[in-house]
């Protein structure tokens, strides 16, 4: 008996240092017969993190490096006055997104890193400002997550507005994964909801909460640096990175727990593991999971009629493999993956414009339009 | 039946604390040091693109264990790490069309990461790079 116990001891530990992981079920494809091709629209960009459109067809570009840059009628030019960005391990000017009711009210939203408040080191930060001919001006600090840490990981940040014009964006464990991403008193490892003045929501999950940051809207996220309202529910869909293994798709739900690190379909990046189990009650399963890892950088949910069979799908871009995936659901389930443009670079970004058409941006290169061959 | 769980337990993370020090010695010279502390940035700052291993990704990500570009250009590897690193290298005898943005540390911090990297992996560095060595190299 006593021998029958030690067996199973060390199958456990064995098991456990050896960290077995399931793959994702469905692996991703070479297409066939991709009838799509890509077209610089804007070249010569590093790290091109975020990217809007402006009414008049032009965009605004941030690099991470801290340049935001407005490329109109086939011109570059450096707007002044952007934030002043602490450029630290991933860390830097990150997303941008105009106000959905851009054309009346002229509202700009932005996430980077910085040093404001005290302490050393930085913290992820949502400002507001306006378009001034090429000065950014009437900028409004609206969210700065505390404590500031010489950390160089997990940021998040992506924003998005909702169909009643709440503004999301997400913020990542900042690298202190046993700390911030279940406790809802402190920042990091969150997704936030505001009103578009940066004011807290009263129907806010965690708003009577004593000592709770209530701009929380939910928890237990590692770092999601993907982020797109679902154009035919409304929803706010996210993509998150795992370390190795254990990317994830989520749905965002008001106050859910995503349960990082408590469950996890990732393992350390030593191959180690910090937690046995990939579900608990009380915590949300992803709609998805990617292992091997694919460190998605961006989603894009495409609504339009450009692309044959595309409508539905969901486009994320493949940091670590340089190629655009492109999951193809039924029923909210992944039932086909395609890598798209394989070897074209990190992916760092990806959207549909207003025009329908999905633009990339690839580091070191630029903004791809994605066109039909020929 | 306690002790036999303990023993074991004693055991495999005797095991795992010998791996974590093999590289070092005991006595706590400021090479050593150095390392200790690079090795800390290198987790937080490097590994999840060029792994726990140093081993990268092929294509994407350069190796820097076993790496001969590392050896054969300890400044230009130093450049990269404070200023970033863009466009064509070979490593190894591939070549790599990647885009690493500057990591935003501080001279002695390179210096902590360089003296890291060298000194991991099998890869290996007798001559410790300083934070003065550091801040001479300009972009």
């Amino acid at each position: 008996m006593k021998q029958i116990h030690l067996f199973i001891i060390i199958a456990c530990i064995t098991f456990s240092a050896c960290a077995q992981q399931t793959e994702s079920e469905i692996k991703a494809e070479s297409p066939k017969d991709l009838n799509y091709t890509t077209e610089l629209l804007v070249p010569d960009l590093n790290i091109p993190w975020g990217m809007t459109f402006l009414p008049d067809g032009s965009m605004l570009i941030t690099e991470k490096s801290g340049e935001l840059i407005h490329f109109k009628d086939g011109k570059k030019t450096n707007i002044e006055g952007a934030p002043e960005v602490y450029v630290r391990g991933q860390g830097g000017f990150l997303d941008i997104v105009t106000h959905p009711d851009y054309t009346n009210n002229g509202w700009i939203y932005m996430t980077f890193a910085s040093t404001e408040g005290g302490g050393d080191g930085g913290n992820t930060a949502l400002i507001r400002a306006k378009l001034e001919g090429n000065t950014l001006t009437n900028k409004e600090l609206l969210y700065k997550a505390t404590p500031n840490t010489k950390k160089g990981q997990h940021w998040g940040s992506r924003i998005a507005f909702d169909n009643d014009g709440y503004l999301y964006f997400s913020i990542g464990d900042r690298g202190n994964r046993d700390v911030n991403p279940q406790d809802i008193t402190i920042d990091c490892g969150k997704i936030y909801r505001l009103n578009d003045d940066g004011t807290i929501p009263e129907d806010n999950p965690f708003i009577d909460m004593e000592n709770a940051k209530t701009a929380i809207y939910s928890y237990g996220h590692r770092n999601p640096q993907g982020m797109t309202k679902n154009p035919f529910t409304g929803a706010i869909w996210v993509n998150e990175h795992g370390p190795r293994g254990g990317d994830e798709i989520n749905i965002i739900k008001k106050g859910k727990n995503f349960g990082w690190p408590v469950i996890s379909y990732g393992i350390n990046y030593s191959g180690t593991t910090f937690t046995d189990i990939t579900e608990k009650e009380g915590m949300e399963q992803p709609l998805f999971y990617w292992v091997p890892s694919i460190a998605p950088s961006s989603m894009a949910i495409v609504s339009s009629d450009k692309y044959l069979n595309w409508k539905g799908n969901v486009l994320v871009g493949a940091l670590k493999f340089s190629y655009l995936e492109r999951l193809v659901l039924e029923n909210n389930e992944v039932v086909k993956r395609e890598k798209l443009f394989e070897d074209i670079g990190r992916v760092r970004n990806v959207v549909q414009g207003p025009d329908g058409y999905i633009y990339m941006a690839v580091e070191g290169k630029g903004i791809l339009k994605i066109v039909p061959e020929n | 039946m306690k002790f036999i769980i303990i023993g074991f337990l004693a055991i495999s993370s005797l095991v795992v604390l010998n791996q974590n020090t093999d590289n070092y010695t005991s006595q706590k010279d400021p090479l050593t040091e150095s390392i200790e502390r690079g090795s800390e940035i290198y987790t937080d700052f490097c590994m999840s693109c060029h792994l726990a291993n140093g081993e990268g990704v092929e294509n994407v990500y350069p190796p820097i264990a076993k790496s001969d570009y590392l050896f054969k250009n300890r400044e230009e590897s130093i450049r990269a790490i404070k200023y970033g690193q863009q466009g064509v290298i070979t490593v190894n005898g591939k070549t790599y069309n990647g885009n690493m943005a500057a990591l935003g540390l501080s001279d002695d911090e390179v210096a902590d990461v360089m003296n890291y990297i060298t000194n991991s992996w099998g890869n290996k560095n007798d001559k410790i790079i300083t934070e003065e060595e550091v801040s001479k190299i300009k972009k």
